[in-house]
């Protein structure tokens, strides 16, 4: 319709797929968290470990190149589980902050701004709506680590050898496994918080309140107790235990059982799903 | 005309307070205005509608959907205008009423047109690039309009919209929604607590009352069931033509200048006035029928008991 003719015209066009629909969150909310410059440089900050990690690989398959830069090829680190768990904690570390950083503004300001009931109104379902919101920072966080994790596993594949790649088959799994636990875990507790207190710095700060806050109150029943159990309310321990599970297929010492830590897990995500699916609601029941 | 919506026996229930209670009828109406008084439950209505909440007892059928089953083919078809303050943080907005377009599933590029169109319809076209944050109240009530009509919906639930407007903005607000309404391709309801805008843009009037139907009319027809009750000026002495209009059984009150009102009974017919006046030596220099105003329908309905279709 031309812009002088300023008359309503109802739409008859065709309508795109509705289970997809849910991409559109992310695509919106990618365009708003790109525009923010200190974000951009922190989200290049997080590929310095895997770029690093790319070039240890590299120089341990290239004697001239390693020579060039005069380091001795014993003094390089080898290209195993450690290496890789070494990687995945400071990737895990690196997502905390970005969850940080992203989390809390996805989810508050909608609340803030009463902006549910426009989202609802529509044919898209409150799960619709987390699984969009969900996506942005599932997408943002696997970027910076089962991505580049799987890519470095590659790069050590394709210079080692297939007999490497059987040997060390279980490594990708724990890549992506342990990722994709974190990174539910994390997103799904940054919603959760987002949801929940409804300011953006407040959900922020209540982030870093749970995991160094627990893992405080954690430690202090563990000193009072004399025990480890403490470690559970511990999310960033609770991680570490299921993680070197994970890799070394062995429990750490001083640390809860495995069992544990997964069901500290579990727990832990049904708790942020409920907290979810009793805030994100078009309207809010004062009974 | 095929009725849209209908209500059978729909109750709800919002924690212990029964706030909807078998509510039943079908409603076909161009526009419809939803009047009540606060906590009647007019945007309780309008949200079971829209599957915010659940019914505890019956049901309701918009285009023949069941609010039960069918909400997703419900939601496409309808608008919505909340209430209160609605938009999201930061965005600008034409990229929020884009947004709001997709979501009710218009491909990206169609989204685009479309969004810029309605904006020039709302009369945003102009800040369509600015942040909603920085938009006044006025233009945040049309951005959410703009937001309801993107997707083209068969139905529109304006809830206040002319909340928070001062008068110019009210009346392009009003404008608009007659302009939606005369299009024909949307059906409008209309939950108000302000007559005056109720009385302007729509034809029937659904009228709650603690959470019962207490009238539903078409406001024309009820205004024609008053014709009998009229309103005179005259010019002259009236003292005779109002004693021969007693004899003939006509009730009457006189103010204080020359304006009579009077309320014909069955056998009286206008011409009979004329000719009294005219035997009597008096000039009607004008005759109203007085109608009833919406308030008139409101008030006694608000004094009746609960009422029903």
């Amino acid at each position: 319709m031309a812009v002088y003719k300023q008359n309503y015209k109802s739409y008859q066009g065709p309508l795109t797929p509705a289970r997809w629909r849910f991409l559109i969150l992310p695509r919106y909310s990618f365009r708003a968290v790109f525009d923010s410059r200190l974000f951009v440089m922190f989200f290049v900050i997080c590929f310095i470990a895997p770029v690093g990690a790319a070039l240890i690989i590299y120089f341990k398959h290239n004697i001239n190149a390693l020579r060039a830069v005069k380091v001795p090829l014993d003094r390089m680190a080898p290209i195993n589980e450690w290496f890789f768990l070494g990687l995945f904690n400071i990737q895990n570390l690196f997502s905390f902050l970005l969850t940080a950083l992203v989390g809390p503004g996805l989810i508050s300001p909608d609340l803030a701004n009463n902006a549910l009931p426009l989202y609802l109104c529509r044919p898209f379902s409150r799960a619709e709506y987390v699984l969009g919101k969900l996506s942005v920072l599932v997408t943002l966080l696997s970027l910076i680590t089962w991505i580049p994790g799987l890519a470095l596993f590659g790069l050590q594949w394709s210079l080692e050898g297939n007999g490497w790649f059987s040997e060390n088959l279980h490594i990708a799994g724990a890549i992506f496994l342990g990722s994709w636990i974190w990174i539910l875990t994390i997103s799904l507790l940054a919603l959760a918080l987002s949801a929940w207190v409804k300011w953006k710095p407040v959900a922020g700060a209540l982030l870093f309140g749970v995991f160094f806050g627990a893992a405080a109150f954690g430690q202090a029943i563990n000193n009072i107790l004399y025990t480890q159990w403490g470690n559970l309310i511990n999310l960033g321990m609770v991680m570490h235990t299921v993680s070197v599970w994970l890799f070394l297929g062995t429990s750490t010492n001083r640390s809860v059982p495995v069992w544990s830590a997964w069901l500290a897990l579990a727990i832990a995500c049904g708790f942020c799903v409920m907290l979810l699916a009793r805030k994100i609601r078009a309207c809010e029941v004062v009974r | 005309m095929q009725p849209y919506l209908e209500l059978d026996n729909l109750s709800v229930r919002l924690g212990s307070r029964l706030v909807l209670q078998n509510l039943r009828g079908t409603f076909s109406g161009r526009a419809i205005g939803l009047l009540g008084p606060n906590g009647a439950g007019k945007t309780t209505l309008l949200h079971t509608l829209l599957g915010f909440f659940e019914p505890s007892e019956g049901t309701a059928r918009v285009f023949e959907c069941d609010i039960r089953a069918d909400l997703k083919r419900i939601r496409r078809q309808i608008g919505y205008m909340p209430e209160s303050d609605a938009y999201i943080a930061g965005m600008t907005g034409i990229r929020f009423v884009r947004l709001m377009a997709e979501l009710s599933g218009l491909p990206a590029a169609e989204a685009m047109e479309r969004a810029h169109e309605v904006m020039f319809y709302v009369g945003l076209g102009e800040a369509r690039y600015r942040k909603i944050g920085t938009y006044s109240q006025g233009m945040k009530q049309l951005v959410k309009l703009a937001q309801a009509i993107v997707h083209g919906p068969r139905l529109l639930f304006l809830d206040e919209p002319t909340n928070g407007l001062d008068p110019p903005a009210r009346q392009r607000m009003i404008q608009l929604i007659c302009d939606i309404r005369d299009a024909g391709d949307m059906r409008v309801i209309l939950s108000s607590h302000l007559l005056r805008d109720v009385e302007e843009c729509c034809e029937e009037v659904l009228i709650l009352k603690a959470g019962r139907i207490a009238v539903y009319c078409n406001l024309e027809e009820e205004r024609k069931a008053n014709r009998k009750f009229l309103e005179l000026e005259t010019r002259g002495e009236a003292a005779g033509f109002l004693e021969r209009a007693s004899e003939l059984g006509c009730e009457f009150a006189q103010n204080r200048g020359r304006k009579i009102k009077m309320v014909l009974p069955d056998h009286v017919e206008i011409r009979d006035l004329y000719l009294i006046a005219a035997e009597q030596q008096l000039q009607i220099r004008r005759l109203d029928y007085k109608r009833d105003s919406l308030q008139d329908i409101f008030l006694r309905a608000m004094e009746s008991g609960h009422g029903g279709l």
